[in-house]
């Protein structure tokens, strides 16, 4: 516990006299929050009016239609659209069950000694800059992918079509394998915490009345800390939406509709990157607004993560108040 | 004591009892094994997550190891072709960046955790939306925002301008740490300072952030740790550069873009250079993450 | 395992406060159990009978071991890596701290109600009634739907939740919640029912109903009572077993015997001092 005590009355004196009235502190304090949400709403509107030209030159369907290709005026953001989506949803597939099945293990599995370094060390690596990633996945994985991982996986699921066209190491595949590592961390922390505060007693109620570990954990644990694992897996997916770099790097970044998981692809923020130095006029417009599309899918999947956890937490709550 | 009088065999529940015992001793080897098979796939998942995690930590030290010479640290970064070089150019410019971007965000991000805390108002609730949006908003756009404000006002890529954008990075998780830091204050102890006739101002200053200086030195150093990782917001904004620039309004190179350049280059001696600077990042990042947990936890004992 | 035809003298033997055991065979034995924590011994050497339709007490200050006792006997210490039982307990034939007797098994028929009122709070009032039978593989619906409501009506809690079986456990009232947990383990129609002071997070007047059911539930299981509150131990056990904090804070037995005669005539000059609230 903190106990700071009280100041004697000469420093209380001198911190009066140099201290600005109520009025014109809570007048700064008012200050300082308006012009936090006006740098934001700035932020926001400059986006806007920058895309302005894209909008108004291509019309709203650009935003939708296939082709990028600057030199014939033409910048549809679909390739970049579904290549964002579908690295996510790669990364989100792998990353649900093996963050989940790895935040019960550092929970509830491991042992005692070694449960508290081993969930500090998940932590930490939340913290790896992911251009790190980035390049271990472009020196690293790519050659090995190109090599075993997709003539194996082509070999084993190439019926599925998913898996036609050359093994190239650098595409879709990589990059959502990439996002799941990246993410991991994130993820694993998160449920971990969630999963580790659900009260011994329900995991004892459960035990008392027979069930097996995984029953305890499948029944009991794991629908206790649902809330918190759906906050974890939305976060982790704002992550993966919104990550440039290290898929800017294994992607490949062509400005195709992928037609198979081993595709080269590019994603909304790849596509800002690459383009960004170079581009002027329409395309500079349009690039601003992919940032506005890719802003607004960040924005919306954290807004309805929020959500969903909040109206999860106030039945809780609420139950809880009524008890 | 009498109603143990009945007949056993058409008791009721002794009757259940049999049935879901019966039920209890047949699931028995058909529960176990799921549960064992369960258990099994969460270790293997564990062991899933774990080997590339400890491989990308592997790799980044023994490859960016050998790159650690007295060049790397004194040394600008060369072009394509040129043997040799460092990345001297580029710690001073990450430093630079981090120093800009924690100096301006840090008070502002206290002050508004302080309204965040302390008022109920349409103010902080109007601040506290923005902070939830700003969560969500990916760190490219963010750069995009740097580009718009910085780069295209003063017609010129600036170190500056990747500080305002790494500073913005910076802010929601500084507020956010401050908030929580500043709510975890005692009451008491605030409105013992309130009953001796300070003003707001003195308990913000004397009182509430002074006693909530390990969780907002936490937060600080974690926001720092995380901005000096960020590289897109950087590739929009200092745009890079191969020779030393210590001055702040000129183009600037940082640890995170000299990775993401020489990455996909085809020379062994830059290839080696974004290794090393992904280690020497990568310490960074960690030093500044355990160093705040740990300095929490050195500051929370000085106060007992 | 309950012989179903006990004799006129058990209830006598009971009223009359002497320490004649009932003529029943027990139902469970304990025989020199003792329980220790990486070594350090938390509770030593208890020995006493528990016998079927009965109310048996575990009484004494804090500290001296009564829950460690209690989890000893459906093998909840077995999660606690440091934790070792020795000595025997016999469930009936079985002995429960055997290698070959399966600890899911022993606890279908060695149910539990904890301190603090523990419904599962993503479950409803059914499934909470229910979730000990599907955690043992029953799927019948009508067995289901016959436990829950004999377990509901025996735990008083039928008639005030049968309209609302799908609402959350969460929404009803802490004595509630505790009933609907006795529902739970009731459900299982276990032999032996574990209480470890199941009315200390609870109000008076929540206290004194579930006070009542407990004596209410002796005709249906055997009951073992952890409790603190003298006052309860005489309103609701047949039988007491006193334990203590020795010097090395090692819990030991003190005494056991019929409720009555613990408490008007006990043998021992620390149980007298202790139900005459001289200590703990």
């Amino acid at each position: 516990m903190t106990t700071l005590e009280t100041p004697p009355p000469g420093r209380a004196k001198r911190g009066n006299r140099f201290a600005l009235p109520n009025g014109a502190y809570r007048g700064l304090l008012a200050a300082m929050g308006a012009i936090f949400v006006g740098l934001v709403a700035w932020f926001i509107i400059s986006m806007i009016v920058q895309a302005r030209p894209a909008f108004s030159t291509l019309g709203f369907s650009w935003i939708i239609q296939k082709t990028w290709d600057p030199t014939h005026n033409k910048y549809g953001l679909l390739p970049f659209i579904l290549g964002t989506v579908e690295t996510t949803a790669i990364a989100m597939v792998l990353a649900l069950p093996i963050g989940l099945g790895t935040a019960l293990a550092l929970a509830y599995l491991v042992p005692h000694r070694v449960r508290q370094g081993l969930s500090s060390a998940v932590e930490l690596l939340a913290a790896v800059p992911s251009v790190v990633y980035g390049l271990w996945g472009l020196i690293v994985l790519a050659p090995l992918f190109r090599e075993d991982v997709e003539p194996f996986l082509t070999s084993i699921l190439g019926w599925t079509g998913l898996f036609n066209g050359p093994n190239e190491g650098v595409g879709l595949l990589l990059a959502g394998i990439i996002l799941f590592v990246m993410v991991l961390p994130t993820m694993v922390a998160i449920s971990r915490d969630v999963l580790a505060v659900v009260p011994s007693e329900q995991v004892e109620g459960a035990m008392a009345l027979g069930a097996t570990r995984w029953q305890v954990l499948r029944k009991v644990v794991v629908p206790g800390a649902r809330t918190g694992i759906l906050g974890a897996f939305t976060l982790a997916t704002g992550r993966a939406l919104g990550e440039t770099v290290a898929v800017a790097l294994v992607i490949g970044n062509s400005p195709y509709i992928a037609h198979s998981v081993k595709s080269t692809a590019s994603t909304l923020p790849a596509l800002i990157v690459n383009n960004f130095g170079e581009a002027t006029g329409t395309e500079l417009s349009a690039l601003f607004g992919a940032g506005l599309v890719l802003l607004l899918i960040g924005v919306t999947v954290n807004a309805v993560a929020r959500v969903l956890v909040r109206s999860a937490a106030r039945s809780g709550a609420a139950s809880m108040a009524v008890a | 004591m009498t109603t143990l009088n009945f007949d056993a065999s058409t008791d009721p529940i002794l009757e259940r009892r049999r049935a879901i015992q019966n039920a209890a001793a047949t699931s028995l080897g058909r529960r176990k094994i799921s549960s064992r098979i369960a258990i099994g796939i969460c270790w293997a998942f564990l062991a899933i997550a774990i080997v590339p995690l400890v491989a990308v930590i592997a790799y980044v030290v023994v490859k960016g190891l050998p790159a650690w010479n007295t060049d790397f640290f004194t040394q600008s970064t060369v072009p394509e072709g040129i043997p040799g070089g460092g990345v001297w150019n580029a710690i001073v410019g990450t430093a630079e960046i981090g120093f800009f971007a924690t100096a301006v965000t840090v008070p502002i991000g206290l002050l508004c955790g302080l309204t965040l805390a302390e008022s109920d108002g349409n103010i902080a609730a109007a601040v506290r939306f923005t902070a939830d949006v700003m969560t969500g908003m990916p760190s490219i756009t963010i750069g995009i925002f740097g580009y718009i404000a910085i780069v295209k006002t003063t017609g010129k890529y600036s170190g500056l301008a990747g500080a305002f954008a790494i500073g913005f990075i910076m802010l929601p998780v500084i507020m956010r740490a401050g908030e929580t830091a500043i709510r975890g204050v005692p009451r008491d102890l605030s409105e013992a300072a309130l009953a001796l006739g300070a003003r707001r101002a003195t308990i913000a200053h004397r009182v509430l952030v002074p006693a909530a200086l390990p969780g907002i030195t936490t937060g600080v150093l974690l926001a720092v740790a995380r901005g000096l990782g960020e590289t897109a917001p950087l590739l929009l904004t200092i745009f890079g550069n191969q020779y030393l620039q210590w001055n702040p309004t000129k183009p600037m190179e940082a640890l995170p873009l000299v990775i993401y350049n020489n990455s996909s280059q085809p020379y062994a001696n830059l290839l080696q250079i974004a290794w090393g600077a992904a280690l020497l990042l990568m310490v960074v990042v960690l030093v500044l993450s355990v160093g705040s947990r740990v300095l929490a936890v050195v500051l929370q004992r000085e106060r007992r | 395992m309950i012989d179903p035809t006990p004799t006129p003298e058990v209830a006598e033997g009971l009223g009359s406060g002497t320490d004649e055991p009932p003529a029943d065979e027990p139902v469970m034995r304990l025989q020199d159990v003792a329980v220790a924590f990486s070594g350090r011994t938390a509770v030593r050497s208890v020995s006493f009978d528990v016998y079927p339709g009965e109310i048996t007490a575990l009484i004494g200050p804090s500290g001296s071991g009564k829950t460690t006792l209690l989890r000893a006997l459906n093998r909840l210490h077995d999660t606690e890596r440091s934790a070792s039982v020795t000595g025997t307990i016999l469930l009936g034939d079985t002995d429960v701290n055997a290698d070959s007797t399966d600890p899911t098994l022993l606890r279908t028929r060695v149910g539990m109600v904890f301190q603090r009122p523990n419904p599962f709070p993503t479950m409803s009032i059914y499934e909470n009634a229910v979730a000990g039978l599907r955690f043992n593989g029953v799927r019948k619906k009508a067995l289901l739907d016959e436990a829950a409501e004999s377990a509901l009506i025996a735990a008083a809690l039928w008639d005030s939740v049968r309209d609302r079986l799908k609402a959350h456990a969460s929404t009803l009232s802490g004595g509630e919640q505790q009933r609907l947990c006795i529902a739970r383990a009731l459900a299982v129609e276990p032999e032996v029912l574990l209480m470890d002071e199941p009315t200390s997070a609870l109000d008076p007047i929540a206290t004194k109903r579930i006070e009542e059911l407990i004596g209410e539930l002796k005709h249906r299981v055997t009951i073992i009572i952890v409790t603190h509150n003298m006052q309860q131990a005489m309103r609701v056990s047949d039988r007491c077993a006193f334990l203590l904090m020795g010097e090395d804070k090692a819990g030991e037995l003190i005494e056991v015997g019929p409720t009555a005669r613990l408490f008007s005539e006990p043998s021992d000059p620390r149980t007298l001092d202790y139900v005459n609230g001289r200590f703990g």
